[in-house]
């Protein structure tokens, strides 16, 4: 399978980024490690007139400890997370998370950005960031802003990011090393989560989030509402698949779908 | 970029796929396609020493960096430890899989010098092999990491 043809231009810097999408139109995309948009090219899913290659944007490449949160920067893989020391003190819950993104050959080039700014709600990470309350920061022609991880997934592979508007940095709140599991339910090994549920302590508080329950990643609000009102993680569990929109694939129906969720919920809360 | 340790320079379509440079633009087809969908890992190759799936990137991603194959895997006539291992412990049937597990097996004993036997089951996620001979490719990969801290120590 091979893409439709395109124009290929590699950007050196942010600025030079930001300047070459805002050149070539609504048309042009963000290449980072391609990990999700190569593979729907090739489908012949995705089909844009011009790649800008941010894969080379090196500074764009670092987890940092910026006082009260860490500051992760777009262009950081999959591997650099999973084997940061300083994510595994400060964040561990997003360690964790990063290392089980599909295999070793993909968390050798996929970064958190792209997959963020891809907003798949069957990838492992938007979800853990939706969970974590992280924060977004993006670079378009006209500055830069932050939006919020709630703000942020809008639809089905839909976000808050303008067309010219390039992901730069991640921020999460240091949970430190505990507190948290992630029960990610798939048929094969390397597959999407047919299910995903992750539960993990925010400032003092259980935070829950859902993998594929719907178009965007999701929190079981009706599950920590509970939890907040003293409610077991059994009793609480019931309450997942409040508000979701499972859809049917080859893997589950809908109904399997809230099952799952309502399982996986449980086992998370009782691990993390 | 280098592949194998020697330059390689070609006009290419921007849409060239690392694998088809390889195989077409540089003659080396010991790396398979299979399923052409980054599932299979029957296309993996080192890229700066690391494993990638060669089907999901472009080989305009790759100019500059540092390509190995199953062809420039081995020293000489002496083959590469994991070559070695897979050879003596049956770790392939039809070898369809074979380069593919082999370079993600490097990578891996590069990450993990030593693995445990999950660590292998896990580390080999990204690679299938359609003889169902994982249990034998698994104990070369075992084997091969016994060898290797061996002969570094």
């Amino acid at each position: 399978m091979i893409p439709a043809a395109f124009d290929y231009v590699r950007a050196g810097s942010v600025d030079e980024a930001v300047a070459l999408i805002s050149e070539h139109g609504e048309d042009a995309k963000f290449l980072a490690g391609g990990m999700s948009l190569l593979p729907l090219m090739k489908l012949r899913l995705a089909t844009p007139t011009v790649l800008v290659d941010v894969g080379r944007v090196r500074d764009l490449s670092y987890v940092g400890d910026a006082g009260d949160h860490l500051a992760i920067g777009a262009l950081t893989r999959h591997r650099d997370l999973e084997t940061s020391d300083l994510l595994a003190r400060e964040c561990d819950v997003l360690r964790a998370v990063a290392a089980q993104v599909g295999d070793n050959q993909v968390r050798h080039r996929g970064t958190i950005g792209g997959s963020v700014a891809h907003g798949d709600p069957a990838s492992d990470l938007p979800a853990a960031l939706l969970a974590l309350d992280a924060s977004f920061t993006v670079r378009g022609p006209n500055g830069e802003r932050e939006i919020a991880a709630h703000d942020f997934f809008r639809g089905f592979l839909e976000t808050a990011l303008e067309p010219d508007e390039l992901l730069t940095e991640i921020r999460v709140h240091k949970t430190g090393s505990n507190g948290y599991a992630y029960e990610k339910f798939n048929r094969r090994a390397q597959d999407w989560a047919i299910v995903g549920a992750l539960a993990a302590k925010v400032n003092g508080e259980t935070h829950v989030a859902l993998v594929n329950m719907g178009p965007t990643p999701l929190r079981a609000q009706a599950v920590e509402i509970a939890l907040r009102q003293g409610a077991t993680a059994e009793v609480a569990a019931r309450e997942a698949d409040v508000g979701t929109e499972p859809t049917a694939d080859l893997n589950a129906s809908p109904e399997y779908r809230r099952h799952l969720a309502q399982v996986l919920v449980r086992r998370a809360l009782e691990a993390s | 970029m280098q592949v194998n340790g020697s330059a390689q320079d070609h006009d290419v379509e921007a849409r060239t796929l690392l694998v088809y440079y390889l195989r077409e633009a540089c003659g080396l087809t010991g790396t398979k396609i299979g399923c052409d969908t980054s599932s299979c890992g029957a296309c993996t190759v080192l890229v700066d020493g690391e494993s990638v799936k060669s089907c999901t990137m472009l080989a305009a991603q790759a100019d500059g960096a540092q390509i190995t194959t199953i062809e420039g895997l081995a020293n000489g006539d002496e083959w590469h430890p994991v070559q070695q291992a897979f050879h003596e412990n049956h770790g392939l049937q039809c070898g369809y899989c074979t380069a593919g597990m082999v370079l993600a097996s490097v990578s891996l004993l590069d990450e993990i010098p030593n693995p445990t036997e999950q660590d292998v089951r896990l580390g080999l996620e990204g690679n299938l092999c359609r003889c169902t001979g994982y249990h034998n490719i698994v104990k070369s990969v075992l084997a091969a990491a016994e060898k290797m801290q061996g002969a570094g120590s």
